[in-house]
């Protein structure tokens, strides 16, 4: 039997390959074709800028939306008789149980209320508004249109913006005078588009004076639609008996206690009678906003980054598929299956990672350049982009698994004779 | 070079190639037994033309004796160790060691340099990165390279690609040059310089095993074995 007698492991020993080699071998794979290299990194570039840009912006977004909500939503309560009391049909139950008129005067009394008014809507029958006292056949010029009364404290609370003219003040409320301020899509049905010539409306066959009309409102967005008259108008020429609901703005971080004193400050003989709607805590909306936002983005980037992945696993198979030749050369120099593996899934894992590193740059670059074209403050969590890289890297690997397989999985004979 | 071994109950040097009743039989359908108990022994130092017209079974016979394929029947020492008791990541090591192979179509990566080329043979070797550029540059010396060492393969002849790729083959020292039609994509000026370099080669004791199905070229070995439907004999 034949056997070696000297320095018999040299020949039989495994082939090996050290970790330098490997990277100079899979740097060298990448660098061969720079150009599709390039492609393929841009693929992921892409993909994870979008996913880190997402991300950013759904944090700078979201910000932005929930310090919108915390300064609108948070700031509001309304207040309502409860509909067992206010849908009583007697006049006396139904004045026992109403808001008081004077429920702005009470409110304000109150530490925290920034601005507290009155909000009715009137029922007009079949009354119709009109801005011109004569009836076209070829157009209509009379509508169905909501007649509300308001407080003179109304247009702080919902914060309305006046387009042109005045507002209801005290004054016009206490003489009952006739006058009406106008949303501004029932200006626009009405056709009135300026106060300075004393346009009048009708309400059934009232005539009022339109001294104003609103750009618009933070709050109570049916005012937009609506004609608005002074609440002592309204008691008088439609026999309200109370106001509908007090809309109030508290002061930042005041909700809660004034929530609770409401009530009791307008009903103290019977505060269960009225209804009071306050804001969720912020808190919990602001984290429901965040999540929502967050999973839509993240889904969003997602998509992006498996589109990239999808690349990578295409050029990588690709590029086994042209390299079979290369293969064939690394085995029959030695290169055990691992070896090839291992190159192809460096080279993808690179790919992956460069295309995060780059994705992550221009990801944030994103989110600084909109926050600053939209003058927001960009956010965005620190880990964002140095979990980008790590990404990238695990999508290569996991994308170059298969075509590694592939590469593996060739015998030297037939990877020899099909490539050159 | 690895010293030879020794036959441990004959006393001598064992060959470099020892083939025993050796067949590869393909299980297509119907089965093909591309070799039939072929016997050959390759001493160390010994030139060995295989010939054969296309098909008989001559890269069949290169592959299994390049371990690139195993055989399914018989014996195969390569320098006294047998092939088939040798897992795939051994006979990788031995192809890595002990073998140099030279190909009809060079192999060569086209976007390497000649030197990097050159040097991947050390890769799978684990062999120490010093002096690998040395190693490398008396390599490509002794194929008459030296002056091209930074040029790419594509821009070299048909003959200096070959060059280049033996000496890559020469570049781990090893027992056996095996060469599959090392001329077949030259022309007779280049052939004839790619041969007389293999010359040399043997003359400084390499062993080279040559397939080709020209005679010109198979009479440039000093020992021609032919190979007809996967039956091997020796030719006088």
């Amino acid at each position: 039997m034949a056997r070696k007698h000297q320095n018999p492991t040299p020949l039989v020993a495994p082939s090996g390959m050290t970790t330098r080699d490997l990277a100079n071998e899979s740097v060298a794979g990448l660098f061969a074709r720079p150009g599709r290299t390039a492609l393929t990194v841009l693929g992921t570039v892409v993909g994870l800028a979008a996913l880190v840009a997402t991300l950013g912006l759904s944090r700078t977004a979201g910000n932005r939306i929930v310090g919108r909500f915390d300064e609108l939503a948070a700031t509001e309560i309304v207040i309502s008789p409860k509909p067992s009391a206010s849908s009583t049909s007697t006049a006396i139950s139904t004045a026992t149980s109403a808001l008081p008129w004077d429920a702005p005067t009470r409110l304000l009394r109150l530490n925290g209320v920034a601005a507290v008014g009155n909000l009715s809507t009137l029922n007009v029958g079949s009354r119709l508004v009109a801005s011109s006292p004569l009836s076209d056949p070829q157009n209509q010029t009379e509508f169905k249109l909501t007649v509300s009364a308001a407080s003179p404290g109304l247009f702080d609370a919902v914060r309305a913006d006046v387009r042109t003219g005045t507002l209801i003040n005290a004054i016009h409320s206490d003489r009952n005078e006739k006058v009406a301020v106008l949303g501004p899509n029932a200006a626009e049905r009405l056709g009135i588009t300026r106060v300075d010539q004393l346009p009048a409306i009708t309400i059934g066959d009232d005539l009022y004076l339109v001294i104003g009309i609103l750009e618009g409102v933070a709050r109570q967005p049916d005012l937009l639609g609506a004609v608005i008259i002074p609440e002592g108008t309204a008691r008088q020429n439609f026999r309200l008996v109370s106001p509908g609901l007090v809309v109030v703005e508290t002061n930042i971080g005041a909700t809660s206690l004034i929530t609770s004193q409401v009530a009791l400050a307008l009903r103290p003989d019977n505060p269960t009678s009225l209804k009071v709607v306050a804001p969720p805590e912020p808190q919990r909306v602001r984290d429901a906003v965040k999540n929502d936002l967050n999973l839509l983005f993240l889904i969003l980037g997602g998509v992006s980054l498996l589109v990239g992945a999808i690349g990578i696993a295409n050029v990588t198979l690709v590029s086994v598929i042209e390299r079979t030749g290369e293969i064939g050369l690394r085995r029959a120099l030695g290169a055990s299956r691992r070896h090839v593996g291992q190159q192809f899934l460096l080279e993808s894992t690179t790919i992956g990672f460069v295309g995060g590193v780059l994705g992550a740059s221009l990801g944030t670059l994103v989110v600084v350049i909109v926050s600053a074209y939209q003058s927001w403050t960009p956010v965005l969590d620190p880990a964002t982009p140095f979990l980008a890289p790590v990404v990238g890297a695990l999508t290569g690997l996991v994308s170059g698994t298969y075509p590694a397989i592939r590469a593996t999985r060739l015998t030297p004979v037939d990877a020899l004779r099909s490539g050159t | 070079m690895d010293e030879p071994t020794i036959d441990e109950v004959d006393g001598v040097v064992a060959p470099v190639i020892d083939l025993r009743d050796v067949g590869k039989r393909f299980e297509s359908e119907p089965p093909v037994d591309a070799l039939v108990d072929v016997n050959l022994k390759v001493q160390q130092g010994e030139w060995v033309a295989v010939v054969g017209p296309s098909g008989s079974g001559k890269s069949t016979l290169l592959n299994i004796i390049g371990c690139l394929d195993v055989h399914t029947s018989g014996s195969y020492r390569f320098d006294g160790i047998e092939v088939s008791d040798l897992t795939d990541k051994q006979r990788a090591g031995l192809r890595s060691r002990g073998i140099g192979f030279v190909f009809q179509s060079f192999h060569l990566l086209g976007q390497r340099s000649v030197i990097d080329n050159v040097m991947l043979a050390d890769v799978y070797r684990k062999a120490p990165r010093e002096d690998r550029r040395a190693r490398a540059d008396t390599a490509l010396e002794q194929v008459g390279l030296s002056h091209r060492s930074q040029f790419l393969p594509t821009r070299l002849s048909g003959g200096e690609r070959q060059r280049v790729a033996i000496a890559r083959a020469l570049m781990g020292s090893p027992r056996l040059l095996l060469c599959d039609e090392p001329t077949g994509n030259l022309d007779s000026t280049t052939t004839a310089s790619v041969l007389d370099l293999m010359a040399a080669l043997n003359l400084d004791g390499i062993t080279i095993v040559m397939i080709t199905h020209e005679a010109d070229v198979a009479n440039r070995a000093g020992r021609h074995v032919r190979i007809t439907d996967g039956v091997l004999t020796e030719v006088a």
